[in-house]
C-alpha cells in the first residue's frame, strides 16, 4: 500500500487536491472560496494531464537538426500532447474565472455580501 | 464553397460574432439585421450538410489538411447532420424574436447580447459538428461560458443563479475533461473514430471504466439530468426571456447529443450496455426524472419555473429513449431532440412574450389573456397538446416510440411512468389552460380583468417566429413518418 502511494505519488496529490477543491466548492458558503476551490480543482486536472505526459529521464520532445535519417524513439521523449492540451484548457479555465468574478460583482453590488446564507436570506 | 459546409456552420456565427459587435459599437442598429444574416447563412449551410449526408454519406473534413487521429476532424454522419439544423432553426426563430425582448430588457447591453448570442451558438453548432473528444470539450465550454454570461443579466435572481451554474457547470466540464485525460492515457487518441477503434481492447481496463463513469457524471450535469438539475430552474426561470428561449431548447438537447456519441459512437453499444450497468442506471434516473420533474411542475405558481420543471422532465425522456438501448428507445430519442426543441422553444417564446406584453406570469393572473393574445396562447395550447403527447401534435410519436422502446426492453415501469408522466403534463397544462379560458369563480380573479385590457397581441416579431414553430410542432408530427425513414434510422449507431 505505501509502495503504491509513494511509487504514483503525482497522482496522490492530484486526486487530493481535486478533493480539496472539491470540497471548497460544494461545502464552502462564501462565493469567493468556491471561486478559488473552482481554481484549485482545474488546477488538479491541470497536474493531473501533465503527469500523464512524464517519463523517467524523458527528454525535451525536440528533434535537433531534424529531418535526420535517426527514427523518433518515443519511449525517450516527454509526450508534448497533453502540455498543449492544457495550455487549451489554462486559457479555457482563465475565461471561467473571469466570468465567475463578474458575476461575483454583479452579486455584490445587488446584495452588498459573496456570503450564500445572507442572499439566500435576502431572496425569501 | 458547398465543400467547405461543414467548416462554415462553425466559422459563420463566430465570424460574425466579432463583425456584429464592432459594427455594433459604430451603430447599434446593425446588431439586428447582422446576427439575422449569420443565422441565415448558417441554418442553410446546415441544410446543405444534411443535404450533402443524405446523398451522399458521412463528411470527413479535416481541419488544416492534418489527417485523423492527429489533426481535429469534423464528421458528419446522419446523426449530427439532423441535430446541426435543429439548433440553427432555432437560433435563428429566437434571433427575430429577440428584437423587442432585448430592447425592453437589456435596453443597454445590446451589442454585447448579441455577440454573446452567436457566440452560445457557435459552441452549440461546434460540440455537435466535431469529431474530436478535446475539441467537444472546448466548444462545451464556449458554450458553457456565454450561457453563464447570458443568464448573468436577467431579472433580480439571476446573477447568483448563474452562479450556481457556473458552478456545476464547471464541475461538470471538469468531469468531462477528466474523462478525456483517461482515455487519452489509456489509448493515446482523441479522436472519436480512433477511440471506438483502440477501446474495445481495453474494455476490461479499470483505467477506461473510471473516464467513462466521468464522462456520464459531467454529461449528466451538462444536460440537468435528475439528480443532477439543481442548477436549471433558478438559471432559467431568472434569465432574460430570449434567453431562455435559446438555451432551454438547447443545451439539454446538445447535452443528450453527446450522451449518445460517448455511449453508443465512441464506446460500443455493447459495453454501455452489457458489460456496465450504465444504461441500466441511465433509464432508473431519468424515470425518477421524469416523475420528480412533472411532480415539482405541480407544485409552482410561477408559470416560467413550471416551464423550467417540465424541461427537467423532458431531459427524462431523452436520457430514458438513450438508456432503453434498443432501436424503437434510441429513434425515440433522437427524434425527441428535435421534437422537445420545438416543443421548448414555443413554450418559452410564449411566456415571453406574455411577460413583454403582460408583465405577470404567475398562473392565476392570466385569465382572459386568450383574448388579448389569441395567436400566442394558441400556439402555447397546441404546445401543451404536444408535450402531453397528443396526435397529431409531434410530442405523440417520440413518445410513442420511447413507449415500443420501454415495451421492447420488458421494461413495464418505464412504460407506466411514460404514461403516469402524460398524465400528469395533462393536468399541469389544462390548470393553466383552464386558467386562461374559462369563466372566474373567484371574486378577487374579476379584477384581473381590468389589467388584462391593455394587453395587446405580442409585436410581430414575436408573434412570426412563435406562428412558425406552433405550425413546426403539427407539420413535424405529420411529418415524423418521413423524417424516421429518411434520417433518424441511418442516425442510429452501428449494433442496433
Amino acid at each position: 500500500m505505501f509502495d503504491l502511494i509513494v511509487s504514483k505519488y503525482n497522482y496522490w496529490i492530484y486526486i487530493t487536491l481535486m478533493m480539496i477543491g472539491f470540497y471548497a466548492m460544494v461545502g464552502k458558503k462564501n462565493l469567493i472560496k468556491k471561486v478559488i476551490g473552482m481554481n484549485i480543482f482545474q488546477t488538479a486536472i491541470i497536474l493531473f494531464f501533465v503527469s500523464t505526459a512524464s517519463k523517467k529521464g524523458g527528454t525535451l520532445p525536440i528533434i535537433m537538426h531534424g529531418h535526420g535519417a535517426h527514427a523518433v524513439n518515443a519511449a525517450s521523449y516527454i509526450n508534448p500532447l497533453p502540455h498543449v492540451l492544457m495550455l487549451t484548457a489554462i486559457v479555457v479555465m482563465v475565461s471561467t474565472l473571469g466570468v465567475a468574478l463578474a458575476i461575483l460583482i454583479a452579486i455584490y453590488r445587488k446584495y452588498h455580501t459573496l456570503e450564500e446564507d445572507d442572499i439566500l436570506k435576502f431572496n425569501k | 464553397m458547398m465543400l467547405q459546409a461543414p467548416v462554415l456552420i462553425v466559422v459563420i456565427p463566430l465570424m460574425f460574432a466579432f463583425i456584429a459587435f464592432i459594427l455594433g459599437l459604430w451603430k447599434k442598429g446593425l446588431c439586428y439585421p447582422i446576427v439575422l444574416i449569420a443565422l441565415s447563412l448558417s441554418f442553410l449551410a446546415t441544410l446543405q450538410t444534411l443535404n450533402i449526408v443524405i446523398t451522399s454519406g458521412t463528411i470527413h473534413y479535416r481541419l488544416g489538411n492534418w489527417s485523423p487521429p492527429w489533426g481535429i476532424e469534423y464528421v458528419i454522419d446522419y446523426l449530427n447532420a439532423f441535430v446541426l439544423p435543429v439548433i440553427s432553426f432555432v437560433a435563428l426563430m429566437v434571433a427575430i424574436y429577440s428584437k423587442k425582448s432585448i430592447k425592453k430588457e437589456l435596453p443597454d447591453k445590446i451589442v454585447y447580447f448579441y455577440c454573446i448570442f452567436l457566440l452560445q451558438v457557435t459552441g452549440f453548432l461546434g460540440i455537435v459538428v466535431t469529431g474530436d473528444m478535446f475539441n467537444l470539450y472546448v466548444f462545451l465550454e464556449i458554450a458553457s461560458l456565454s450561457g453563464y454570461a447570458l443568464i448573468t443579466v436577467g431579472e433580480d435572481g439571476a446573477p447568483f443563479a448563474s452562479f450556481n451554474y457556473l458552478i456545476f457547470g464547471t464541475i461538470g466540464a471538469c468531469f468531462y475533461l477528466l474523462g478525456v485525460g483517461y482515455l487519452y492515457a489509456a489509448t493515446g487518441s482523441l479522436n472519436m473514430a480512433d477511440l471506438a477503434k483502440l477501446l474495445p481492447n481495453l474494455y476490461g481496463s479499470k483505467v477506461i471504466l473510471v473516464g467513462f463513469s466521468f464522462f456520464m457524471v459531467g454529461l449528466a450535469l451538462k444536460m440537468a439530468l435528475f439528480p443532477l438539475h439543481v442548477w436549471l430552474p433558478d438559471a432559467y426561470t431568472h434569465a432574460p426571456s430570449s434567453v431562455s428561449a435559446l438555451l432551454a431548447p438547447l443545451m439539454t438537447k446538445v447535452g443528450a447529443y453527446v450522451l449518445i456519441r460517448v455511449i453508443y459512437t465512441v464506446f460500443k453499444p455493447y459495453f454501455s450496455i452489457e458489460m456496465l450497468p450504465a444504461t441500466t442506471i441511465l433509464s432508473w434516473t431519468a424515470a425518477a426524472a421524469i416523475i420528480f420533474g412533472a411532480a415539482m411542475a405541480l407544485a409552482q405558481t410561477d408559470l416560467k419555473r413550471m416551464l423550467t420543471y417540465i424541461l427537467v422532465s423532458e431531459v427524462g425522456y431523452l436520457a430514458l429513449g438513450i438508456g432503453l438501448g434498443n432501436r424503437n428507445g434510441l429513434t425515440g430519442a433522437i427524434l425527441h431532440i428535435l421534437n422537445d426543441a420545438f416543443m421548448m422553444l414555443a413554450l418559452f417564446m410564449v411566456v415571453g412574450a406574455i411577460i413583454y406584453r403582460y408583465g405577470g406570469r404567475r398562473i392565476s393572473q392570466l385569465r382572459y389573456l386568450h383574448k388579448k393574445m389569441p395567436f400566442t396562447i394558441a400556439v402555447f395550447v397546441v404546445a401543451a397538446l404536444s408535450v402531453i403527447g397528443i396526435p397529431p401534435t409531434c410530442g405523440f410519436f417520440s413518445k410513442w416510440y420511447l413507449i415500443l422502446g420501454a415495451i421492447n426492453a420488458h421494461g413495464w415501469v418505464f412504460v407506466a411512468v411514460l404514461l403516469v408522466s402524460s398524465l400528469l403534463n395533462a393536468i399541469l397544462f389544462f390548470r393553466v389552460i383552464e386558467n386562461v379560458y374559462l369563466e372566474p369563480h373567484d371574486v378577487d380573479i374579476v379584477e384581473n380583468h381590468d389589467m388584462v385590457v391593455s394587453v395587446e397581441e405580442a409585436p410581430l416579431t414575436m408573434l412570426v417566429p412563435i406562428l412558425i414553430t406552433g405550425a413546426g410542432l403539427l407539420s413535424l408530427g405529420v411529418l415524423s413518418g418521413k423524417i424516421i425513414s429518411t434520417i433518424i434510422q441511418f442516425a442510429i449507431p452501428a449494433g442496433f
